[in-house]
């Protein structure tokens, strides 16, 4: 009984600190519906500037309380020149591709920080004043922990005040209302945005900041609490303050007994709330569903037509290269090749569902992972050949892109993509903790090509063959009645259900058509690489394939294919030449944010059309 | 048999009544005017009509199949078109593509994953596309498109399943007055050939009473005059309701 107190107790500290990152994470999207990935990285940033602050300035409470909001304040000012430098230029860019940008500045911290900071972990102070611990029914709880449980209540408090007694509080309620009224507003709107960003920042600045005595300072904070803080703001309803308060006291108290009543699915099990919580409220515990835009017009996506003839020649060029240039390469050449083919086919899949269906996912690896997955348990608990292996890829991830895409394709915009993600971890944590099966972190070895594929040359060609294969078949689809039902249903549900069309059914085989696909790719991979791995379904693999599609451009068809390219290119290069990889990515990523907008191929296409008259 | 027969249809927004008992029949090839002042509640009869919004109570019966309830496709299904208000149309898709997607559905030829659309359905479309005079526009995309040709889109695809009733929530909207006459009287001429039940709102007086076979009048919800043009312009509770506006003696 004692325990279990102690154990709430404990989960009321973490839904604290949970709390503090979310208000901010969720303040923000309220008012400019940027979905702010470098949030977790203010948060990282707090706890490194409070280390610095604390251990420069006089101990005790002056030097130690002083550190800490300074450093909130510092991260808040951090937020507020990159609102100003990037994310005022992108606000009408869409919502993936401000995603993209802010990934772009996880990327350029992470890198940044370990060049100040140092990549060893750092042990903080404790707070003056509240080393000890105190008598909770006869056990002892820390000090600190107590004090934690605490903020949280008052900064709610302090922003409910805020938002609810201040003219800017109004603004901020009035804003995250109605999109619109946002326009309405006029000249206060930048400061509005700037002002929100900066408390925001600094938000998750103090988070990260009071989080010093608690646990040691490390470089993967930022990707860690904001998975959470993500999870608590889409629990909670996107933009309610009090949603991510009572999000962050269930998220928290979860992880607390989670332990004690479930070990064994302790990883998944935020995330199965989450699936839940969604499913059966669409829009959050307490969110509202967005006001539609006025009008049916939907979108004025870009048209989609044949290649054109120098396109073709292209495609072909590259195609004949690909063909003929490796048998003089050698094998590390060769295999990073077949990993650029599944690279292609897996960013196209991605793009079957993001562009002409219009929906967001942030868990597409899931499909890819299931795909290897499927291949490699059939080789190892059935000692399946390759060929049947390959096979059943695409069947085990099409079927879980069924299931799973039933739930995702009822929800729209953020909270889609967030149930992907939490179908994509659930996926990730059965890998990872379903030990006796799938051999947990470890993974399963020895998934070899049979022996006429063995060489590296031949696997190479076979990989090529069903990519290009694949791809090629979904941009048959794209072109067929299917595809067009596709966009049909993402330009004007109303318009596409006024003649018949079923966009739930529509979208759902589209999810399902997407993940089978992947699942070749994710098949492949196993084979090509002889071992899978639960990573291959992880949320860094998820996002990759953003970036392919992303950076490709969203609104083409060779979008993808180049974007694939384009990122597994860098990638590889970057990382062989030189230490700074991801720095030189986020700033590459920022700048083709800021200057191609609609990606690689989509600037080309402006170009060309520029030059050829209009389309 | 009336191609529409609506009996006692009734929807509450929260407090506002926007439709209360609405009874009325359309006939094959007859043109039914719905008119009243902003907010009468035109768009919400259209929508109950053909499944977008469930009726609080009241039925509709479509060649006396009762039709309450289904969803919009299943009512497309069984031959109503329509436009819309606020124009629908994909804005990726060209004229062409966007009659050829309306065909493709009716012949239920959707799910192909290999040929493409562009030879599919093309010449019906086509010829849909002529007989509204938008031939020349075929290939240009509907997100670029002009709002009173947005319309004519409209009613192509509107027109493209072989309808029994045409739900026309303002046609002529954006529209040139010359326009407007020609469309109007075109869409009467389609109406009496192939005997299409026509429902349509309309703000333009002149478009109403040049072109309605009958006449509805909408107030706050509830029908307050019935019948032919020159009687609906006589009534004198229609001549208040329009009041000041003077709406049913003039053009718009
Ligand atoms: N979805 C809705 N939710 C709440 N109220 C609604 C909704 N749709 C319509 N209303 C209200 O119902 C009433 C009737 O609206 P409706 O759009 O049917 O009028 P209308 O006759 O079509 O007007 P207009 O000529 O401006 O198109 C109005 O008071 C409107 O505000
Ligand atoms: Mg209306």
């Amino acid at each position: 009984m004692e325990n279990l107190v102690l154990q709430a107790l404990s989960g009321l500290a973490s839904a604290s600190s949970l709390f503090l990152v979310a208000s901010g994470l969720t303040v923000i999207f309220g008012v400019s519906r940027v979905v702010n990935f470098a949030h977790g990285s203010f948060y990282m940033l707090g706890a490194y500037l409070a280390y610095t602050f604390v251990t420069q300035l006089p101990r005790g409470h002056l030097g130690f309380w002083g550190g800490v909001l300074g450093a909130a304040l510092l991260v808040g000012l951090i937020g507020l020149v990159v609102e100003v430098l990037l994310l005022r230029r992108i606000y009408r860019a869409p919502e993936l591709f401000q995603l993209l940008a802010t990934f772009g500045v996880v990327l350029i911290v992470q890198e940044l920080t370990q060049m100040v900071w140092g990549a060893q972990d750092l042990l903080g102070p404790r707070a003056p004043g509240l080393r000890g611990s105190t008598e909770v029914f006869g056990l002892r709880f820390p000090l600190y922990e107590l004090f934690l449980i605490g903020v949280g209540p008052v900064v709610l408090g302090l922003l409910l005040l805020l938002f609810h007694r201040t003219r800017w509080g109004t603004l901020v309620r009035a804003a995250t209302q109605d999109r619109e009224m946002v326009g309405a507003l006029g000249v206060n709107q930048r400061m509005l945005f700037t002002s929100v960003f900066f408390l925001g920042s600094l938000l998750a600045g103090l988070g990260g900041a009071l989080q010093l005595p608690r646990e040691s300072v490390n470089l993967h904070m930022d990707l860690s609490i904001i998975t959470e803080a993500f999870v608590v703001v889409v629990v909670g309803g996107l933009g309610s303050l009090t949603g991510a308060a009572l999000a962050a006291l269930l998220i928290g108290e979860l992880h607390a007994f989670g332990i004690l009543i479930v070990p064994k699915i302790t990883l998944v099990l935020v995330f199965l709330v989450m699936a839940l919580v969604l499913v059966v409220r669409p829009h959050g515990l307490l969110g509202k569903p967005e006001v539609a835009a006025r009008g049916g017009q939907g979108s004025a996506e870009p048209m989609i037509g044949p290649a054109p003839a120098a396109l073709r020649w292209l495609a072909l060029a590259v195609l004949a290269l690909a063909v003929v240039v490796p048998p003089f390469l050698g094998d590390y050449a060769i295999s990073v090749l077949t990993e650029l083919a599944t690279a292609v086919l897996f960013a196209a899949s991605l793009h079957l569902i993001m562009g002409p269906g219009g929906m967001a996912s942030f868990g597409h690896a899931a499909y890819f992972g299931l795909g290897a997955y499927g291949a490699a348990l059939a080789a190892q608990w059935l000692g399946a050949p390759m060929l049947a292996g390959l096979a059943l890829a695409p069947v085990a991830a099409g079927v879980f892109g069924l299931v799973f895409g039933y739930f995702c394709v009822r929800l729209s915009g953020v909270y889609a993509a967030m149930l992907t993600l939490a179908f994509a971890q659930i996926a990730w944590s059965v890998a990872f903790q379903w030990v006796e099966v799938t051999g947990g972190d470890n993974g399963i070895l020895g998934v070899w090509p049979d022996a006429w594929a063995a060489p590296k040359l031949v696997f190479y060609y076979l990989a090529l063959a069903l990519c290009i294969g694949a791809t090629l078949l979904l941009r048959r689809v794209v072109h067929a009645p299917f595809g067009y039902a596709l966009r049909a249903q993402r330009d004007s549900a109303l318009r596409a259900e006024a003649i018949g069309i079923d966009a739930f059914r529509t979208r759902w085989l589209g999810f399902a058509l997407a993940a089978a696909a992947a699942g070749i790719a994710g098949g492949l991979f196993a084979y090509g690489k002889g071992s899978v791995f639960p990573t291959f379904m992880g949320i860094p693999r998820s996002v990759d394939a953003l970036l392919m599609v992303l950076l490709g451009g969203v609104q083409t068809l060779s979008g993808p294919i180049i974007g694939a390219l384009a990122f597994t290119g860098l990638q590889e290069q970057l990382v062989r030449l030189t230490d700074l990889w991801r720095l030189i990515l986020g700033v590459v990523i920022v700048a083709l944010v800021l200057f191609f907008p609609q990606g690689l191929a989509g600037a080309v296409r402006a170009r060309w059309e520029a030059r050829h008259g209009d389309a | 048999m009336a191609t529409l027969e609506v009996q006692g249809l009734e929807k509450n927004f929260g407090g506002v009544r926007a439709v209360q008992d609405v009874s009325f029949a359309v006939g094959p090839g007859e043109m039914l005017a719905l008119i009243g002042p902003n907010g009468a509640g035109k768009s919400t009869c259209f929508n109950m009509l053909n499944g977008q919004l469930k009726p609080d109570a009241g039925s509709v019966r479509l060649l006396g199949q009762d039709i309450t309830g289904l969803a919009p496709r299943q009512v497309w299904r069984l031959g109503v078109g329509r436009t819309f208000q606020i124009t629908a149309t994909f804005g990726s898709m060209t004229v062409l593509e966007n009659v050829q997607m309306a065909l493709l559905s009716h012949h239920r030829r959707l799910g192909g994953l290999w040929r493409p659309v562009a030879g599919m359905e093309a010449a019906p479309a086509r010829a849909l596309l002529e007989r509204l005079g938008m031939a020349d526009q075929a290939g240009r995309p509907c997100g670029i498109l002009a709002y009173g040709d947005l319309k004519r889109v409209e009613l192509a695809i509107a027109l493209a399943n072989e309808p029994k009733l045409l739900l026309m929530d303002e046609p002529t909207a954006g529209m040139a007055p010359q326009e407007r006459v020609s469309l109007m009287a075109l869409t009467a001429q389609i109406a009496r050939e192939s005997g299409i039940a026509v429902l349509f709102t309309e703000h333009d007086m002149d478009v109403v009473f040049g072109h309605a076979n009958r006449i509805l009048v909408l107030d706050r919800g509830r029908l307050i005059a019935e019948g032919a043009p020159a009687a609906v312009r006589a009534d004198p509770r229609v001549r208040e309701v329009y009041l000041g506006s003077g709406a049913v003696t003039g053009a718009h």
